[in-house]
Formats: C-alpha cells, structure tokens, sequence
C-alpha cells in the first residue's frame, strides 16, 4: 500500500499554472503521478499541461474526483488555500510553501481540527512513494521503492538520508517530509501510526532537528503502540542556543529543545539513536537486518 | 525579529497596557532634558540592547539627583555592555530608557507565546516575577498557570480571571488585569507576535499593576503586512554578515569555530555542522544557499563566509534537489577566481547533474579536494586541517 499516497491517488496543483508548480507538475506527472487538473483563480475553463484548469478547489473536486493537493501558492495566500482545500474534502493536502505567518498556521490548524484530512507541510518537499506517486519538489531519482518509511522535518536532510539508503540497497515505500516550521500539519505521530498500520513498511527512520517537543513524544508514542523499529537522528547537535537555524522551527527555546536531550530521550524510549548523519543508512541496515 | 524595550513600551501603550512614564535618549543632554521633562526625584535609567540580563551587566541604574542622570547616561552611553546573553564582546550601547522610578511591591510574570505542544496561542503567569520564566519552571512548576486560547474566539475574559486569581491577584486587580492581559493579547494578535512578555508586572503605589520591562518578538515570515513594525528594526543590533547575507537571500549565522560551511537547506546544514563536531571539528558558521542557487549567489557565500578570520577550511556540501551541481560548481570556480581564495576547500556535491558538477570542478586546475559522501567529507575536513596544524 504505501501511505497517504498511492498509485491511485489523483491529484490537482493550487497555483497549477505558476512556473514552479507547472515544472514540478510535469516532474510527478513523469513519475506516474496521476496528476488530473489544477487551481488558479480567474483561469477556470483552460487547458494547462493538457489538463483542466479550475477557479475553485470544490470544482476541481466535483469535475476530477481529487482527492490530493500539492499547494503551490506563495506563503501570504498559502493559508486561505489549505481551507479552501480542507472545505473542498481535500483528504491529503501537500504545502510547499516556505514562510507561511505562523499565526495563519494557528488559525489553519483550528479550522482543521473537524475536518478528516492530513495537512503535510508547510515548509516541506513534500511526500513520495517511489514509482507511484510525488507531490512536492524533490528529486524523484533519488528514491526507490521499497519497504522502509522515512518521515523528516527538513528536505536535503531527508534526500541525504534516502541517499544513504539507496547506496545501501534499502528502499523507500513512502518519504514524508512534515516541514520546518514550528507550527505544521501532520506531526511525526500521525506518520508513525500510518507507516505501523501499513502492511508494505517494515520499519521507520525519523528524522528531526532541534525546537519543539515533536520528536520525543513521537519516541513516547512509538514505545507504547508501535512494533516495527525506528532509527532517529536529530540534527542540529552544534546548533546556538536561541538562534533560528534556516528553519523557522529549528530554535533552542529551551533544554529539552537541543539535539543531544532530544536522542538521549528517544534512546531511552527504545528508537535506535543515530548520532552521527553520515551513518544514518548504515545504522538502519545494521538495525533493520 | 526583536526590537527594544523603549519600542515595546510604546507599542503596549497604545493598546492600553499601562507602562511607566519614559523618554527615549541618545545624548546626555538629552537625558537630562528628559529627565527634567518627566519630574520627581528619582528615576531609572536603562541601557536599550536587544540582549537580556541588562541588570546583571550594570545596564539598569537608578539616578537620585539630574547630576547622577548625566554620569549615568555619560557612562551608558557609547559602552560596550557585557551581560549573560551578549557574549564577550558585549553590545554598543546608542541610547537608554529615562523613567520614573516607582515603588514595587510585588513582581510578577505575564507572557504570551506560540506554544509548539499545542500549536496554538498560550498565556503564561506566575507570581514570581523578575525572573527567568525558564528558571521559575524548572525551579517551581507549580507557581507557572497557563491557559490556552482558542484563535476561534480569541482571549476570554473567564480565562483572564482564572489566570489573576491564579497568581494571587485580588480585589481592583483582578479587573485591571484582565484588561491588561487582553490589550497585550490583542497587540500580540494585530502584530504577528511570536512572543510578549511582561517581566516584571509589578504592583506599584496604591496596589495599580504595571509594566516596568517588556519585550516582544514577531513573526519575520509576517512582516510583509506589518510595516509598523519592520520600521522599528534596529540593524546595529544584528551581525553585520548575517545582514549581509539576508540581502543575498543567504541564511548565515556567524559562530566560533574555524571551519566554513556553505551548504544547501537548513537540515543539511545542521546535519553537516554536526557532522564536523562529530569528527572533533569545530563549525565557524550555518550557511543555507537555499533553493536555486545562482553561480552569483554561492560567490556571496564564499565572500561572507571568508569575511571571518577565524576559517581555515571551507567544506561546500550540496545535495541538490531544486539546486543544479553544475551551477554550484560554476560559482565555485568563479569565486576562486575572484576571491583568490587562499584557504583549501572540500567538496561534496551530490543529486542533480552531479557528473557536470565534478567535471567543471576538475577542469578549473584549482585544488579542490573532492569527497564522495557526508562522512567523508567531515573526515577529509579535519585531515586536511591536521596537516595544516602539522
């Protein structure tokens, strides 16, 4: 199965017809994405990339049956484009977008709250499941399928990880990237529980970064509920206490915000610590085998 | 981005958070102007640097006379004040906070946040005021009452009482600080706010709560529609490359070890950070090229990251996804060009046109020395550097 997305996932492109969205549309589409039409107000009724263009996410639903979006909207709208989606019965919504007000996240996450949907991002490359389907901007050549689930909060962090993989001869069955911002969608517990609950992953690595409390109760959740094993790496060990490190979310606020209080915890709670970046693959082979 | 406690004072007050009477000063006479305007007999003269801990550091003085006023301010003024968060070097100071001095009675803490367990707005209080917040929640956890607001209807008043009596408020207070806590949530709210707080409130004369220091932060991903609030930036407070930078759309932050790093994506940067550390190193920066990096930009890059004398090494890593390596190494070469660069260089490059990237590498005759993954390029960081020390 994979998880959140399949090969029979369809899905529509907010901000289909800008040139970062159009390039990346053309990207999954090449990789078997079942990409089935796009959003951009006031240019309902065109064709783009031989694909129906809507004003309105909700007749995007009605006329394509979508059932995910990859939101490619500029940080100022990106908000008001996730509840478009969420109103619209969206159930997997993709935000790409870097420097969302982290105070539009609190209200997204409110309006959220009754809705039965997975917000991935923001501030993230997005989602794969190697050969069936990509919404998000990373470079699809690097995965293949397999059975290990990968869920991060950065991007090139996650490519360097499924790098290591790869070189290994370990694939993915799906790369979830949650995103660095300190208020997100979909929190690493809600990866977690799909990647246990799915019958094509045999085991996880978690990757995360300093700031916030994400990481160890996600270590908490996996000692209690999950079967499958974990390998955890937090980044950010030499990071400055108090500054923001490229992510808005990657602040040391706190002592259980820095890397090494976060692994020692998750190491406690049972996750296979790695702690240097460059052994992530090796470790998960030497864990997983 | 955070501003000083004089632009903080200003802004509460507006919202009607009550704070004491003060002047803004960048000279003694001034000081002293405002001093005389302001009346009484004794006032308080404070250091305005972004960095806490002022008072530990001597940047907070009382004045009993307009004499002590101007040795103060004389002091102050053009200083270099060390405290706890400032690090060694201290922070120029260009100009202090003249107020009256008042009476305390009794200190408190009121702050707002972004909590990240609940991902929403949280009020925080305590009866011990003057303190770190920090300190009080490792120390006593129970004198810390938080409660939660829902953005769907905003701070209610019930949960304003809850918080007053909470921390012992009673009588007049308890109305006076319910308006105060919604004037400061309000001002949090209208001015993407990431963190508010009042330390101490404190209760002055004739049991009248009080700001006597505040301090916010906001929201840099807001400050497209907070014009405001981006005007109250205050850049001698800031790195100077690390400002530099941010016009190049770099994300640089300058730290003390002598190994430069130019990479892509935040995580990376960490990660390649710690990689060094992990291997004995020691990182002299994070440098995030971002997305899309240009020959151009990774020239700005070399420039600021060699701008510290402290690097003696400088490890490019780029995993590129959105990046092209051919690019990456196109600016590479440039810069060696242009810099004339003296420090070796370790490369690892990985992802898109990784094959053109290393040709253009190995083409230029430069002594690039290339790494094949993370953890070899760490490791070839700190041979090199070992032969350097040898």
């Amino acid at each position: 199965m994979s998880v959140f997305v399949h090969q029979s996932s369809r899905v529509i492109i907010q901000g289909f017809t800008g040139q970062h969205a159009t390039f990346h549309a053309e990207e999954s589409m090449q990789h078997g994405t079942r990409v089935v039409g796009g959003v951009t107000p006031g240019k309902g009724g065109m064709q783009h990339l031989d694909l129906p263009v809507f004003d309105t996410v909700q007749q995007a639903v009605q006329e394509t049956g979508a059932d995910v979006s990859g939101i490619f909207v500029p940080p100022p709208f990106a908000a008001d484009a996730i509840m478009e989606a969420l109103e619209a019965g969206i159930g997997v919504i993709v935000v790409i977008a870097d420097g969302i007000p982290v105070q539009d996240m609190v209200r997204v996450k409110r309006y959220a709250a009754d809705k039965d949907a997975i917000i991935i991002g923001p501030n993230t490359p997005g989602i794969i499941t190697p050969g069936a389907c990509k919404v998000g901007i990373m470079p699809s050549h690097i995965y293949t399928p397999g059975r290990i689930g990968v869920v991060s909060r950065s991007g090139t962090l996650n490519y360097e990880a499924v790098q290591q993989m790869t070189a290994l001869g370990m694939g993915q069955s799906t790369s979830v990237g949650i995103g660095g911002d300190p208020v997100n969608g979909t929190d690493f517990v809600t990866v977690l529980r799909a990647f246990e609950a799915d019958p094509d992953t045999d085991a996880v690595i978690m990757i995360g970064e300093i700031g916030g409390p994400q990481e160890v109760d996600a270590a908490r959740w996996a000692r209690e509920n999950m079967r499958k094993p974990v390998v955890g790496f937090v980044a950010g060990v030499s990071a400055p206490r108090g500054r923001r490190m490229g992510h808005a979310g990657a602040i040391i606020s706190g002592q259980a915000d820095t890397a090494n209080a976060k692994m020692d915890l998750m190491e406690e709670l049972g996750v296979h610590v790695v702690r240097n970046p460059a052994l992530i693959g090796a470790t998960a082979r030497r864990v997983f085998s | 981005m955070n501003i000083h406690e004089y632009q903080t004072k200003e802004l509460l007050k507006r919202y009607g958070v009550p704070v004491p009477e003060g002047q803004v000063a960048y000279t003694v006479d001034n000081a002293v102007t405002a001093a005389e305007d302001l009346g009484g007999e004794r006032w308080v003269i404070k250091a305005q640097i972004h960095a806490g801990g002022r008072g530990k550091g001597g940047g907070v003085r009382v004045a009993e006379s307009l004499n002590e006023v101007r040795d103060i301010t004389d002091q102050l003024i053009g200083s270099n004040l060390v405290t706890p968060q400032t690090g060694t070097n201290g922070r120029l100071v260009h100009r202090v906070l003249i107020e009256q001095a008042c009476d305390i009675r009794k200190e408190y803490y009121l702050g707002l946040v972004i909590d990240r367990a609940t991902q929403r707005i949280t009020l925080i209080a305590s009866s011990s005021g003057g303190m770190e917040i920090e300190e009080v929640a490792r120390a006593h956890p129970e004198q810390i009452i938080r409660e939660t607001v829902d953005p769907a209807v905003g701070l209610l008043d019930f949960q304003c009482r809850k918080v007053a009596a909470g921390i012992g408020l009673r009588g007049r207070q308890i109305h006076a600080s319910v308006k105060l806590m919604k004037a400061l949530y309000r001002c949090f709210r209208d001015k993407d706010a990431l963190l508010a707080e009042i330390n101490p409130l404190a209760e002055v004369d004739g049991s009248a709560l009080m700001a006597v220091d505040a301090k916010m932060s906001f929201d840099g991903n807001a400050l497209y529609r907070r014009q405001e609030i981006t005007e109250l930036r205050d850049f001698d407070e800031e790195d100077p490359k690390e400002v530099e930078a941010t016009g190049h759309g770099l994300n640089y932050i300058a730290l003390d070890g002598n190994v430069g790093c130019i990479v892509n994506g935040a995580g990376l940067a960490m990660a390649t950070m710690d990689a060094i550390s992990f291997h004995g190193g020691k990182p002299a920066n994070f440098l995030d090229v971002g997305g899309g990096a240009s020959p151009e930009k990774v020239g700005n890059a070399f420039r600021i990251v060699l701008q510290d004398p402290n690097v003696k090494i400088i490890l490019v890593n780029i995993f590129a996804g959105i990046n092209r390596c051919d690019w990456i190494a196109e600016g590479l070469v440039q810069a060696m060009r242009d810099l004339h660069i003296q420090v070796p260089i370790v490369v690892r490059l990985a992802g898109t046109n990784v094959e053109t990237g290393q040709a253009i590498l190995k083409a230029s005759g430069f002594p690039f020395v290339m790494a094949e993954n993370l953890d070899d390029a760490a490791t070839r960081v700190m041979t090199v550097l070992g032969g350097h020390a040898a």
